[in-house]
């Protein structure tokens, strides 16, 4: 752990929000979760889903994570969503609203949330030990220039995962180039 | 309350209210921009019908008040009284919240537009990530507004909207890179993405990076200006809406209030994207030549240039006063002119007596204001170049083809945009 860590979870500051924000943010997270599967319409399963990734990119800003949260807003409210709405607009949806909402796997699907949300519970009741009591906080004003110190500082003192973080985008660049060979048949 | 506002005031070296920490000036900065704004479309849009009129060698709005000036107050009116109708196929709830989400997007990124290095609301460590991401949003209102009015003129300009915003995108992402690149070349060797931070990097490193590292920063702004432009679906890549071709695009089944919060979400993102770009490529809130022109009488000079541009209008106006034509159907529009005229003067004569009692830079309240002015004139004034290339690309250009647009995007700008990111590295990399 490097030292700028340290001495922000030894100077104990204050948070950014109070609860009331978190829990707000959870539950129109989860209830615009339920909206994206309940809604037989898919345009607004995908605005439920926007709405649910806009309230954990509030989530991320709680955990003073800036960065990842910009991040989330761009990529996934602002690109991916807006692709999906492009690609719903295209089917039609009068056939697809008529259809069965579930399938006949419902069973499987109850039992594995079951099993996710019982080792949620598992971590959060044996998981103390196994946690520090209070969250990461990195200094707010300063976190984007860490997160970029850590991915790019020199090797061995803070740049540790400049090699991870590489080799994650060749392979991104890898399945998009993929992706691009296996639709155009003659390039 | 008071104490709100003295704690403020005296403790102001360089912080937002954000950054202070105070609750009623966020408040305060809030409100006066979310005026501020509205009062500025409604000045963009008669201006818009004036310069657009002028040149196609028509006159524009003349009817309502003296040159039309009352046009855009009557046009509001009437936009407001107008039956507001839902198509009874749309999809009701849809068709309402569309747009509301173009609105709010278009809005909520001037929380960390840097009017000075005080004067904007916040000063977010993530700033151009969080205008790029939320000015992104503003997509989502067009696509959805074009879905729910359940009609295919709107479906076709959601569908060409959405597809022109992802892939202009790219390339303004990357521009963008490349600028915030160049705030790293200063003795830390960290940039930063905070809007306030890269005006202070130019500042520090004495050069607009529109200059920096001749033609890489003017590159990667032409790039940023042209993505900028089909970003808020303007001419000539305003496809979306193209009247000739969809009647009006994704907003045809709009009418009354809800096109007019469209109009006003089009406007504002305008104007967002536009100081965007003097933030990054401009020296958002610097005076010209603050590096070459630095004596306190340079300042003195540039300082008078607020107030000389409230006389000029005045005189403009006053002149109109003076050719009105002397018939007595005219007597109401001429009075109204003069007085015109008369408030922009005086609004002159005030911004010139501070600039003359503030010239000393010795702190006091006079100097402060002195000093505040500037900042958010030229911003402004920088700005204001800016909202006239739109009119004037407007007036200028015939619209893309939908494939032409698309080839621009992927094959043209994204390509050189690369390059330039690629370029701005390694020079960067050899300099430091």
């Amino acid at each position: 752990m490097n030292p700028a860590i340290n001495s922000a979870l030894n100077s104990g500051m204050a948070p950014v929000a109070t609860p009331w924000f978190f829990y707000a943010l959870a539950g129109l997270a989860v209830a615009s979760g339920m909206a994206v599967i309940t809604r037989r319409n898919a345009v607004h399963s995908a605005l439920a889903l926007i709405v649910t990734l806009l309230s954990v990119a509030g989530l991320y800003l709680m955990l003073y994570a800036p960065f990842v949260a910009g991040v989330q807003i761009i990529v996934y409210a602002g690109g991916i969503m807006v692709l999906f709405l492009f690609v719903i607009m295209l089917v039609n949806l009068d056939r697809s609203s008529k259809e069965r909402q579930f399938n006949r796997m419902w069973p499987v699907g109850l039992a594995a949330a079951c099993a996710l949300l019982a080792l949620f519970v598992s971590v959060i009741v044996k998981g103390k030990a196994l946690f520090p009591d209070r969250g990461m906080t990195l200094p707010e004003s300063s976190n984007t220039q860490q997160v970029a110190a850590m991915l790019y500082g020199e090797a061995g003192r803070m740049g540790q995962y400049t090699f991870a973080f590489e080799i994650a985008s060749l392979l991104l660049l890898v399945a998009i180039l993929g992706a691009v060979i296996m639709t155009k048949k003659k390039i | 309350m008071p104490n709100f506002i003295m704690s403020y005031l005296d403790s102001k070296d360089a912080m937002t209210p954000g950054g202070a920490g105070s609750q009623f000036w966020a408040l305060m900065y809030v409100l006066i921009i979310f005026a501020g704004v509205s009062v500025a479309v409604i000045c963009m849009n008669w201006i818009e019908r004036k310069v657009l009129a002028h040149f196609q060698v028509r006159l524009g709005p003349m009817r309502v008040g003296p040159h039309g000036l009352l046009q855009p107050i009557a046009d509001a009116l009437k936009l407001m009284l107008k039956e507001d109708i839902i198509p009874a196929e749309a999809d009701q709830f849809v068709f309402w919240v569309a747009p509301l989400i173009g609105l709010l997007a278009a809005f909520t990124v001037y929380t960390v537009i840097p009017f000075g290095p005080s004067q904007a609301v916040s000063d977010m460590n993530i700033g151009i990530l969080f205008m790029l991401g939320v000015s992104s949003l503003g997509v989502l209102g067009i696509v959805v507004a074009g879905w729910a009015s359940n009609s295919h003129y709107p479906l076709i300009g959601a569908l060409r909207s959405s597809a022109q915003m992802v892939s202009y995108e790219v390339a303004m992402g990357l521009a963008v890179v490349s600028a915030i690149l160049m705030t790293s070349m200063n003795v830390s060797g960290t940039g930063t993405l905070s809007m306030i931070g890269i005006v202070q990097a130019q500042q520090q490193q004495g050069i607009w990076f529109l200059f920096k590292f001749f033609p890489l920063g003017l590159i990667a702004f032409a790039i940023f200006a042209i993505a900028m432009v089909a970003e808020v679906n303007r001419a000539p890549f305003d496809l979306a809406e193209a009247e000739s071709e969809l009647t009006a695009g994704f907003h045809t089944e709009y009418s009354g209030l809800r096109w007019s919060l469209f109009m006003l979400a089009e406007y504002a993102s305008m104007i967002a994207v536009s100081s965007i770009a003097v933030t990054l490529w401009l020296g958002g809130w610097m005076r010209p030549f603050p590096n070459l022109l630095h004596a306190p009488a340079w300042d003195f000079i540039f300082s008078l240039f607020p107030g000389l541009t409230f006389g000029g209008l005045a005189a403009i106006a006053l002149i109109g006063t003076a050719r009105m034509p002397a018939h007595s159907f005219f007597k109401i529009q001429r009075i109204g002119l003069a007085v015109f005229a008369a408030l922009l003067g005086f609004l002159a004569l005030l911004l010139l007596v501070i600039a003359v009692a503030g010239r000393s830079a010795d702190g006091s309240v006079a100097a402060r204001l002195n000093e505040g002015i500037g900042y958010v004139y030229w911003f402004l004034f920088k700005v204001a170049v800016f909202m006239y290339l739109f009119i004037w690309y407007r007036a200028t250009w015939p619209r893309y083809r939908f494939d032409q647009l698309m080839k621009v995007g992927w094959k043209v700008l994204l390509p050189i945009s690369l390059g330039v990111l690629i370029l701005t590295a390694v020079v960067g990399v050899i300099v430091s």
